[in-house]
């Protein structure tokens, strides 16, 4: 409140009051908020958090009460579990297809951290000649719609004879131009050159300066990166759909399959959802903090 | 350390020639001197091997198939049989000349429009309701991103059940209420709207982060000077945060080109077919690029031109957008720094 201070000795007491006065009344700056706003933001919370419960509802019912309601209860009912058996033995094998999404995921996310954070590390902290007119590339492609280069994708793969294989997808996802990008921020700041010409002293060659002293140095942004990696590889669909055929799906191309094969019975379709969100709503419980961090992060940077 | 632990340099396939024998050190050890030009050759060397993986990669798998699809585009060129003759534009010909085309360009705009529009609003309206000296922010915050871990795939599902014609969700509650039914995969401007309000659903949270990452950016001085100017709440969002966002909102509007003009998920799986309906009234670009590829026409030729005229579409609409972000980027005070 420095300002009021400077108001009473240029404008006198009165104006200083008033001042005061509005800056403590409801729309002060850093004053609590009232308890409408924790209302409105209740109603948007369940705004989102609808449609899940939606989903959970109709889960835990059976194609008979959906078709005679579309809500059929408020309650979730008993018929989840049977559902979800019922999903898991169907001809789909949704069993094999959370493997797949969890191997998919997990392999696609540690490799783009560790390439990510290896060239984020020589573009933030080595010099070498085109070093500038390289991360401007870097840059420039994430503007470049590649979803639309399915087509020569696809005959490569046909090549190589892994249509219907998941290297088809792991692969082409094994490093993005957002992760270097990131990583390149992340590490211009955190890490200070002294660290790595202390390493060099030590003996270190860059591989193990990288190793031991930028990997480690970018755990937070690196945790980060590899949640929004996670979510994206989780949901990915365009490209798994194209590719990837018979038994070996990943999740969202099995509830494809499964919106195909039970059209007409949506508690079990539902069921496919809620088996495919429950893995990634624990990692949100869990982390769900640092993924906000990161798009926060990433706005005011990016 | 031993000079044979160096998996950079000792894997380096395509380096420039080992670095000229030092002339400055004949009076030291073999050994030393053998270790400074491996050290030398490492600064020299490895920075590259550090970034080669993503340019491997995206050449390989970003920009080589999106060249060779215009290649593709020329030929006559199958799923099954694989390369066949060329034939010039006739493939353009055939996309541009087909009503398909057409509706896929209207419904992916309209698609467009209906999602981004409303969204940046709504991002803007909760962001500045999550701006606040909040209990529990954390928990808000994630609150609002919980519909971004779920699936367009899923989502899609979801909605579909909420948008259905017969015993959908909102058509009872209307239904309920003595209001007409709306057919939602018959009219094409309900299914536009059914589709973005998928869309939407998954990626309002998502901006609204955005904006509260650039609102907290915003000098508290100048709220300060703005209420002691005895100015009301309504009248500091519209005059001091809204145009304090402008580079955010252009931001958040430009990625939200690229992606949103290449919508595929939400409107393949509005019904089983995935055909877009019957007169195709959902049918976006990139659901058209498959029929034509993957569906009974086996097209890859025709498939590639519609890829190709996207594609320049997208190029085209990021210029627009370079071009007028940089008219009016210059006023606005960029975001640094959040509390």
């Amino acid at each position: 409140m420095q300002s009021t201070a400077a108001i009473e000795q240029f404008a006198g007491k009165g104006a200083a009051r008033a001042a005061r006065r509005r800056l403590k009344g409801g729309g002060g700056v850093d004053a609590r908020p009232r308890w409408w706003n924790y209302g409105l933001l209740a109603v948007i919370l369940a705004i989102s958090f609808f449609p899940l419960y939606y989903a959970l509802l109709l889960a835990s019912s059976d194609a008979g009460t959906i078709a005679r309601n579309p809500i059929p209860s408020l309650i979730p009912q008993g018929n989840l579990f049977s559902n979800i058996g019922e999903v898991i033995g169907s001809d789909i094998n949704f069993w094999a297809a959370m493997v797949n999404s969890i191997l998919v995921a997990t392999l696609t996310s540690i490799s783009v951290v560790f390439f990510a954070t290896l060239a984020g590390f020589a573009f933030s902290k080595l010099s070498f000649r085109g070093r500038r007119a390289l991360l401007l590339f870097v840059i420039a492609t994430m503007a470049v719609p590649v979803q639309l280069g399915v087509i020569p994708l696809f005959i490569i793969m046909a090549r190589l004879g892994w249509v219907g294989d998941l290297k088809a997808v792991i692969i082409p996802g094994l490093v993005t131009a957002f992760g270097v990008f990131w990583m390149t921020q992340y590490l211009d700041d955190a890490l200070p050159f002294e660290l790595i010409e202390a390493a060099r002293m030590d003996g270190c060659n860059l591989f193990r300066s990288y190793w031991h002293v930028a990997l480690p140095a970018s755990r937070g942004a690196g945790a980060m990166l590899f949640l929004f990696t996670f979510v994206g590889s989780w949901t990915n669909f365009f490209w798994p759909f194209i590719i990837l055929r018979g038994d070996n799906l990943t999740l969202p191309v099995a509830l494809q399959q499964l919106q195909a094969s039970y059209f007409k019975d949506y508690s079990l379709i539902m069921s496919g959802v809620v088996v495919s969100v429950i893995p990634l709503l624990l990692l949100f419980i869990l982390a769900g903090r640092q993924l906000v961090g990161g798009i926060m992060q990433g706005a005011v940077k990016g | 350390m031993t000079a044979s632990t160096r998996p950079t340099t000792s894997s380096e396939p395509s380096g420039p020639a080992p670095a000229p024998p030092s002339r400055r050190t004949p009076a030291s050890p073999a050994r030393t001197a053998r270790r400074s030009r491996l050290a030398r050759l490492d600064m020299r060397v490895t920075p590259y091997v550090f970034v080669s993986p993503f340019f491997l990669l995206f050449f390989l798998v970003g920009l080589f198939p999106i060249l060779y699809t215009a290649w593709v585009s020329l030929h006559d060129w199958d799923l099954i049989r694989g390369q066949g003759d060329f034939v010039g534009l006739a493939n353009f010909e055939f996309v541009l000349g087909s009503d398909n085309f057409y509706k896929a360009l209207r419904n992916t705009f309209s698609i467009f429009l209906l999602s981004s529009v409303p969204q940046v609003i709504a991002a803007i309206l909760i962001a500045y309701v999550l701006d606040a000296n909040l209990r529990a922010k954390t928990f808000w915050r994630m609150g609002v991103l919980v519909p971004f871990i779920v699936a367009p795939v899923a989502v899609s599902l979801i909605f579909t059940k909420i948008f259905a014609d017969q015993s959908g969700l909102v058509n009872n509650v209307l239904m309920g209420v003595g209001l007409p039914a709306i057919e939602w995969h018959s009219d094409a401007l309900a299914a536009h709207f059914a589709i973005a309000t998928m869309v939407n659903f998954r990626w309002t949270g998502y901006n609204a982060l955005i904006f509260l990452a650039a609102m907290q950016a915003i000098p508290r001085e100048i709220y300060e000077a703005a209420i002691i100017d005895g100015t009301g709440r309504m009248r500091r969002f519209l005059h001091v945060t809204v145009p304090m966002l402008r580079p955010t909102i252009i931001f958040v509007v430009i990625t939200s080109t690229i992606g949103g003009l290449q919508i595929f998920d939400e409107p393949r799986m509005f019904d089983t077919g995935g055909q877009g309906g019957a007169s195709r009234q959902w049918m976006t670009m990139t659901m058209y690029l498959y029929e034509l590829g993957w569906g009974p026409q086996i097209s890859f030729g025709r498939a590639s031109a519609v890829a190709w005229l996207l594609f320049l579409i997208i190029i085209a609409i990021g210029i627009l957008n370079f071009l007028i972000t940089k008219r009016i980027a210059h006023s606005g005070g960029p975001a640094k720094g959040t509390r």
